[in-house]
């Protein structure tokens, strides 16, 4: 019972983070209509902009922000001299809808491959601000930390965050119009240009929490070649897929989801089926549903 | 389009095998192992441009059916390796070209259950399911004691037939394999793109609902679309497995899918005509960096790294600028100077 429920626990806070990644995913898809697949990189990069800020800062909560707005930039760079380029040339053709998705691959291989000439090969530490050491209850151990539990209520916290953001004010009607039609976004008065460069500089400094938040929430170290990373791309991608990238909340639930289902995988079945579970919730979910949890039924057709 | 007659094609392809054969006679050992290499890349990108330079659907998880293909061709194949491993050898033993087709049998299997996934599933979606794939199938080898685990499984195609002479080395012999290999694969997809279903795939890509008004079981083409090329990426694999040598599921990494839709993008998706380009490109790229690396005298990091910063760099600008590949660009300029002149 008490393995349940840490497994449960465990599951819950890696999913939180898988959430987030997924977040900073459909928050690209809904002002863009991009799969942002360099987003673990950004992420990657954001969390050696943390890193660097460690040196001149104390707080890792003030570094968190440094490196969220780091990450911001990055990605608002990235959106103006790439993608905005690149939708303006390839608007046409038999490639129109794989180029996006080929061009974030490039770029993901681009700041993989730009970060050890920075920063080197071998891991940085980022110790965590909070203790990783679990509360107990009597004598037993809880596998859920102060750390754990500040993750978990960072992760509410950017949900609401966004979502408010995205319903209530004007910058989110603006968002959602340029998504669903540039053409009559752009009529109506919103400048599409500013508004795209926007999302993604939200989606970045979400993107750069996951990083910065995974890295803490495990050993501490970071490296280029991180496993942790390249899991973070495929589960926050594969999350963002099973909520059925429109929605903020189904990002959250494909997140959780699918933190739970490998966290039990990990701790009752094999550790080799580890990296295949998601493929088989991802499966059973698109064949039960192909527009994802919370997608609409009829939607585009892409 | 102008086409080539079939005589004329089988000519231009024999006679291509040729110059592939005098060549492999003139360079020295480690280039005709990387031409075994890019040989197999050939068949790889060759399988990503059947799938979304014509059916329009993209797959990120092309190295993992590879995989299949490999571990196939490793199981059905020669059992030396097992027993030199000191496993229990699976009692198959066949001749090399039955290996293949195992490969592709299994590979197009897989690639066909997925096709009946990916029939449903639009863009976003479908390069989920298929990075999810990639991911994970790799990994299952891993729980199964007969694939060999971490180490994997030996793939040995063997010695030179002794009737080929004394100077027949074993790099060469793996290279002609491969080299006939892909001039037979390549020869059979250009003739299945220039059917029919070439046809009916083109019309899918430009849009499904249009090519559903004009008769066309659009789900059957893209399930059979995923299924040949899940076949070609399967004979890739079974070629890769025997330029290593050897199976394991760190033989296929996400990278592996990666590097094949970048070889796609850099050959030009929408035309066989430069399938060469971007297999070429893999192999050199590295090479050419190293090289020049060592005699600037840069760190080992910047020379790890810089041939993936090359070839990315090279991948985005392709996209942006010239979309559908450099031998179409050339074709559509020299037509359009055709056109000025009549």
């Amino acid at each position: 019972m008490f393995e349940f429920i840490n497994t449960l626990l465990i599951g819950l806070t890696s999913g939180a983070i898988y959430a987030l990644m997924a977040l900073s995913i459909v928050l690209v898809w809904r002002s863009t209509r991009v799969i942002n697949f360099a987003q673990a990189g950004q992420a990657l990069a954001s969390s050696y902009f943390g890193f660097e800020a460690l040196k001149y800062v104390d707080s890792f909560w003030l570094a968190l922000i440094i490196a969220m707005v780091g990450g911001a930039l990055l990605a608002a760079f990235i959106e103006i001299a790439f993608m905005r380029v690149m939708l303006k040339h390839t608007t046409s053709g038999p490639i129109a809808n794989v180029a996006p998705i080929i061009a974030t691959l490039g770029l993901l291989q681009i700041i993989h491959s730009t970060i050890p000439m920075k920063w080197g090969g071998a891991d940085v530490l980022i110790s965590p601000p909070l203790s990783n050491v679990g509360f107990s209850i009597g004598e037993e151990t809880l596998a859920f930390s102060p750390m754990k539990l500040a993750i978990v209520m960072l992760v509410t916290l950017l949900l609401l965050f966004f979502t408010l953001i995205f319903q209530k004010t004007n910058i989110g009607l603006s968002l959602r119009a340029s998504a669903f039609s540039p053409e009559l976004a752009r009529l109506a008065g919103v400048r599409v240009d500013r508004i795209r460069t926007l999302g993604w500089a939200f989606s970045g400094a979400t993107g750069s929490v996951a990083g910065l938040l995974l890295v803490v929430n495990g050993t501490g170290s970071l490296s280029p070649t991180s496993l942790e990373f390249s899991l973070l791309l495929i589960s926050g991608f594969i999350a963002a897929v099973i909520g059925g990238l429109e929605s903020l909340l189904g990002a959250v639930i494909g997140g959780l989801l699918l933190g739970l289902v490998t966290a039990f995988v990990l701790m009752y079945v094999s550790d080799s089926l580890f990296f295949i579970a998601p493929f088989i919730v991802l499966l059973v979910v698109l064949i039960a549903r192909p527009q994802g949890i919370l997608g609409k039924k009829g939607g585009r057709r892409a | 389009m102008h086409k080539l007659s079939n005589f004329v094609r089988i000519i231009l392809f024999i006679v291509l095998g040729v110059v592939i054969f005098i060549l492999s006679n003139i360079v020295d050992e480690y280039r005709v192992t990387q031409g075994t290499t890019i040989a197999a890349y050939v068949v790889g990108i060759a399988s990503i441009i059947l799938l979304t330079g014509y059916s329009g659907q993209v797959s990120l998880g092309h190295g993992a059916l590879m995989g299949v293909g490999g571990y196939t061709a490793a199981l059905v194949g020669d059992q030396a390796g097992a027993k030199l491993m000191g496993e229990t050898a699976t009692g198959v033993n066949l001749p090399i070209p039955l290996t293949f087709v195992a490969a592709i049998l299994a590979a197009a299997g897989i690639g066909a259950l997925l096709g009946v996934a990916a029939a449903r599933l639009s863009g976003p979606y479908l390069a989920g399911t298929t990075l999810a794939l990639a991911v994970g199938l790799p990994s299952v080898a891993n729980q199964f004691k007969s694939l060999g685990g971490e180490q994997g499984l030996f793939y040995i195609v063997g010695d030179p037939p002794t009737a080929l002479g004394e100077g027949v080395t074993q790099s060469k012999w793996y290279f002609w394999i491969a080299a006939l290999t892909t001039l037979i694969a390549i020869f059979w997809l250009q003739n299945v793109m220039r059917s029919r279903y070439g046809r009916i795939w083109k019309a899918v890509r430009g849009s499904d609902v249009a090519a559903e008004l004009a008769g066309i079981n659009v789900a059957r083409a893209k399930i059979l679309a995923f299924t040949l090329s899940a076949g070609l990426a399967g004979l890739a694999g079974a070629l890769w497995a025997m330029t290593i040598g050897t199976v394991s599921p760190s033989a296929f990494p996400l990278a592996l899918s990666f590097s094949l839709l970048t070889g796609a993008v850099l050959s030009g998706v929408t035309t066989l005509g430069g399938v060469m380009i971007g297999a070429v490109i893999l192999v050199a790229i590295p090479e050419i960096v190293h090289s020049v690396v060592d005699r600037v005298g840069a760190s080992q990091t910047v020379a790890d790294n810089l041939p993936s910063l090359i070839v990315s760099a090279l991948l985005i600008l392709t996209v942006i600028f010239v979309p559908n590949g450099p031998v179409e660009q050339m074709r559509s300029k020299s037509m359009k100077k055709k056109a000025r002149h009549h």
